[in-house]
């Protein structure tokens, strides 16, 4: 017995049906085509299908894609403008803050997420609050350099 | 004559010589002459070892050239992640 | 190469080709992909470490909804053995295909036994469950000394060691024995004033990418196969996958994805052949994704080791002889990377007696998987362990020590040839001089210092460099980029042509449009592929320059390539207007056709690379937790192409090493379960876990690459395993020697101090 599901995603109304058990990251991907989230371990440990449901941050592997009926999901498609990437990813860019690049979609909604919370994180605040994004390449060094720097310009400050 | 280096775990195949100077001006002709004196040496080296000259580990030895005065070793063949 | 290289944009640190994509998530990665009517697979594992199969039944599996096709060991060619080729050292075909689906008997948890091909996940999965297995288990070996006791249950029946003197005349878990050796030992520790004994011991880890192996395999009417899949190697995968299935390699096109992280665990292949048969059956694309259990259960992981060392040294810190028996677990099949530890784990040092040998066993574990300078991180945190206990007990500074031993240009290698130049003694140098080895340490903290090497490989590699009508240039090469690559192959073909980056676009294309191109892994790619884009570039340049001549009706020898544009030569007498790149490509077609560039080559002369790691970590007394509170990495990168993902490197090795010192681990049942698969019980670091990670790019230019770049990518995770021991040792005050460093193991550690 398949739900019918209505919702907004990215700002856009969308409608779908799945199956009861089946997760928001399975119906993103593979109904909607937003292959922007990606699934690095299915049980919420690494964060890499993050995503912003009602403004609160979540692990898009965690929530059953009928529980966002009437709701308003924000993935990473969402995250640039047709003008201009978002201060995270040009950071992201200009630091190297990523290598392979699997782990980078969950990284700038957990850390937009963050900054929208706290436009003046320590960087200390910036390792904890991104502790769920699991990065094996980088070390996350340049990660968070990129998170403070983004920050920084955001404030109106030179970053 | 080049000097060819045996490896370790391999002397047994060569009445335990560390070292052999051969006579051979490339890869193939060195290696006929291993073959005729030291078959099973010879057999072992291609099967399982890399082929270093004068320091340089060479993937692909068939056609090199080897000076008279030119160091011969055998490496286990090595990967990489 | 030249010593003083007057670089234009080698060593800036532009924006990567591929980074946009990346960051807004439109990058497709291996799971990314679908083909119309495609099913989804999925695969039955053995619930045993050991077990005979005695009969499989599918008939129901067969009947289920939505099932299309059922595949088991039974529906692949036995392949004959012959060792692979292609920088994996070591490899078997028989044994890889034994591994990516089990016949006749299952060697670990996890070995897949059959696969199902269904409308939907949730139908393959239910269709598992309907395989009647019937299985007679074995007991299963978990251990080196469990498998090379005396009438150990045999994992594979006909396994006769090899490497030793006399041929083996009875079956065992031992596969191989290497050996090497030089000078007079005993007269070495007889010469010594301090003799260092000890055991050092490192768990199995697996490479814990990010991204879960995946793959979309569709089979033709006409044997005309298509994959696309995550791998550090589409010509690789080709090679395997054709061997497996017994196929011709010509018959298999091979796309590959974006790759979420390998570290050398992508270098082989699992899935693929699944799919490929199921496809072939079912006449229908099939996609197969690993789940993070699947990954940890039956991909990976690296050897577990067991190293017995003992090193003597002169009251002065020489070391006089040093003796190492290494024992590396292979998983269920042979081939750990025992062969390429025993040459490392003297590698740093002048040692005129010494003997090493190597042992290859089998366990009822997961077929051991190539994981960044392969071997190496196991013997180094012996050796780098017991370095920094001599210097402790003679009283001499732990760099000074190293120095004293160090190999320079020159030297012969323990494993055999001289080296060129290296960077070792440079980077000892740099650290000692480092303002985090210079400065106080804070109280209860820690020091550690560590050497790390990797020998870093050539292998083919092939590039074409095609200049566009409006003088853009476009490179196609074949080796997936799995941390920038696109961008250093960018720089190296603007360096070479005189063209701004921006202008150049990298492009890693399938196995039918690409030449031919090893893995990308052993540190290569930077190295080897550069070279091959360099030398394409070349090509492009010695067109332009005959196209010139011709038109300035003079000889190519009265011609140069300078600032990316055609000149005569100074002191020719030629009437000429100097025409650049673009000039030459909008004319390309008037003047024989367009201008491609292309090289292929087996690349010589990749240069050894060495680090120093400096390790401060706080041991906190009543919980055993360890904490890092300082790392630097110093590595001799020969030349950094784009510095910033030189650091990435050393930065990311660091904290893979660093993982790999302090909390990963499989923790196996007493039946030879895995019982922590998955991220919140193998726990790899996290950013709350880490400082800042200090680097220092060294710069020896390697002469066997035309702009002095040597391999990166493997060395920064050998030296971290003993930096980091060192640093709690020192701070628990107590000589640790098994990882990894948990709070249970300190604590004990502790406790019995």
């Amino acid at each position: 017995m398949k739900v019918h599901v209505q919702t907004e995603v990215n700002g856009e109304a969308v409608e779908f049906l799945c199956d009861p058990t089946t997760t928001l990251l399975e119906v993103l991907r593979d109904n909607l085509g937003l292959r922007g989230s990606k699934e690095g371990c299915g049980t919420g440990d690494c964060g890499a299908c993050s995503v912003e449901l009602d403004g609160a941050l979540a692990c898009s592997c965690l929530i059953l894609a009928a529980e966002t009926q009437g709701r308003s999901v924000a993935t990473i498609e969402g995250v640039a403008t047709p003008e201009a990437l978002h201060p995270l990813q040009s950071h992201l860019l200009k630091s190297a803050g990523l290598q392979c690049g699997v782990c980078t979609p969950g990284i700038v909604v957990a850390a937009k997420h963050l900054l929208e919370q706290d436009p003046n994180p320590t960087e200390e605040a910036v390792r904890y609050f991104l502790a769920g994004n699991l990065c094996r390449c980088t070390g996350y060094d340049k990660i968070i350099r990129a998170v403070l720097d983004a920050a920084a310009e955001m404030r109106g400050e030179a970053a | 004559m080049a000097k060819v280096h045996v490896p370790f775990d391999l002397r047994h195949l060569a009445e335990g010589a560390a070292v052999l100077e051969l006579r051979g001006s490339c890869y193939r002709s060195l290696m006929a002459v291993l073959r005729d004196r030291y078959p099973a040496l010879e057999a072992a080296l291609v099967r399982d070892k890399a082929f270093v000259l004068d320091g340089e580990i060479l993937d692909s030895p068939l056609l090199e050239a080897v000076a008279p005065d030119s160091e011969i070793h055998f490496l286990p063949r090595l990967g990489g992640g | 190469m030249s010593e003083a290289m007057d670089f234009k944009v080698i060593g800036t640190r532009p924006i990567r080709p591929d980074g946009v994509d990346k960051v807004t998530g439109r990058a497709s990665f291996g799971a990314d992909f679908s083909l119309p009517g495609m099913l989804e697979g999925a695969v039955l594992r053995s619930p045993h470490a050991h077990a005979r199969i005695k009969s499989i039944k599918t008939d129901a599996a067969l009947a289920a909804p939505g099932v299309k096709a059922v595949v088991t060991g039974a529906d692949f060619p036995q392949v004959a053995a012959g060792a692979i080729e292609g920088g994996e050292g070591g490899g078997d075909f028989a044994d890889l295909a034994g591994n990516v689906i089990a016949r006749g008997k299952v060697r670990y948890h996890g070995h897949a036994v059959a696969a199902v091909a269904a409308q939907s996940r949730a139908q393959a999965l239910a269709a598992l469950a309907l395989i009647e297995v019937e299985y007679e288990p074995l007991p299963a070996v978990l251990s080196l000394d469990a498998a090379l006791a005396e009438s150990a249950p045999l994992i594979d029946e006909g396994l006769m060691t090899s490497g030793l003197p006399e041929p083996a005349t009875a079956p065992s878990n031992l596969a191989s024995v290497i050996e090497m050796g030089n000078g007079d030992l005993e007269a070495g520790f007889a010469e010594a004033a301090l003799i260092i004994e000890r055991r050092y011991q490192t768990p199995t880890v697996h490479q814990g990418y990010i991204e879960p192996h995946a793959c979309v395999g569709r089979w033709g009417q006409d044997d005309q196969a298509m994959l696309w899949c995550c791998t550090q190697g589409a010509f690789d995968v080709r090679s395997m996958t054709a061997k497996v299935l017994g196929q011709p390699v010509g018959s298999l096109k091979v796309i590959p994805s974006e790759i979420g992280g390998g570290f050398g665990g992508k270098t082989t292949v699992y899935l693929e052949p699944l799919a490929l048969q199921l496809s072939k059956k079912s006449g229908r694309p099939v996609r197969m994704v690993m789940t993070r259990e699947e990954v940890f259960r039956a991909t990976g992981p690296a050897s577990a080791a067991t190293i017995d060392l003992r090193m003597g040294f002169s009251q002065d810190g020489k070391i006089t002889a040093a003796e190492a028996t290494m024992a590396y677990e292979a998983g269920a099949f042979p081939g750990s990377p025992v062969g390429p530890g025993t040459m490392c784990v003297f590698a740093p040092y002048r040692i005129a007696n010494f003997r090493i040998k190597g042992m290859d066993v089998l366990v009822n574990k997961p077929k051991a998987a190539a994981y960044r300078a392969p071997g190496a991180p196991q013997a180094l945190f012996a050796t780098e362990s017991a370095m920094d206990e001599a210097a402790e007990k003679l009283g001499i500074d732990p760099i000074e020590l190293r120095l004293r031993n160090a190999v320079e240009e020159g030297d012969s290698a323990i494993y055999g040839p001289k080296f060129g130049p290296i960077g070792l003694r440079a980077c000892l140098e740099a650290a000692a001089a480092h303002p985090h080895y210079t400065k106080a340490k804070d109280a209860g903290v820690g020091r550690g210092v560590a050497v790390g090497f990797w020998f870093n490989v050539g292998l083919q590699s092939s590039a074409e460099v095609h200049i566009n009508e409006d003088g853009t240039v476009t490179v196609i090469e074949g080796n997936p980029d799995i941390g920038g690559s696109r961008a250093s192959m960018a720089l190296m073909a603007a360096e070479t042509l005189g063209v701004p980056y921006e202008s150049v676009r990298v492009v890693v294309a399938d196995t039918e449009t690409a030449g031919f191109s090893n893995v990308t892994g052993g540190s290569r790619v930077t190295f080897a592929t550069g070279m091959a884009v360099v030398e394409a570039s070349k090509d492009i340049i010695a067109q332009c320059c005959s196209r010139a001549a011709s038109l300035w009706s003079t000889d190519e020898d009265m011609v140069e390539w300078r600032d990316g544009a055609v000149h005569p030569r100074p002191g020719v007498n030629v009437e000429a207007t100097p025409l650049s790149l673009k000039d030459l490509a909008g004319q390309a077609g008037r003047m024989g056709g367009p201008l491609l560039g292309k090289a292929s080559l087996n690349a010589r002369g990749a240069g050894p690379g060495f680090s120093v790691n400096l390790c401060d970590a706080l041991v906190d007394q009543e919980t055993g937790q360890v904490q890092v509170k300082a790392f630097t990495a110093i590595q001799d990168a020969g030349k950094a192409i784009h510095p910033s993902y030189v650091e990435g490197q050393l930065q990311g090795g660091a904290v893979q090493g660093i993982g790999w010192a302090l909390n990963e681990e499989y923790v196996y049942s007493p039946e030879g379960v895995m019982e922590n698969a998955g991220f919140l019980d193998y726990r790899i670091p996290v950013a709350s876990d880490l400082p800042m990670i200090d680097t220092q790019i060294i710069e020896v230019p390697n002469p066997g690459h035309p702009y002095g770049v040597r391999g990166v990518g493997e060395t920064p995770i050998v030296a971290p395993l003993a930096a980091v021991a060192n640093a709690v040792s020192a701070s628990a005050g107590v000589r640790m020697t098994e990882l990894p460093l948990s709070p249970p193991r300190v604590l004990e550690a502790l406790d019995q101090a």
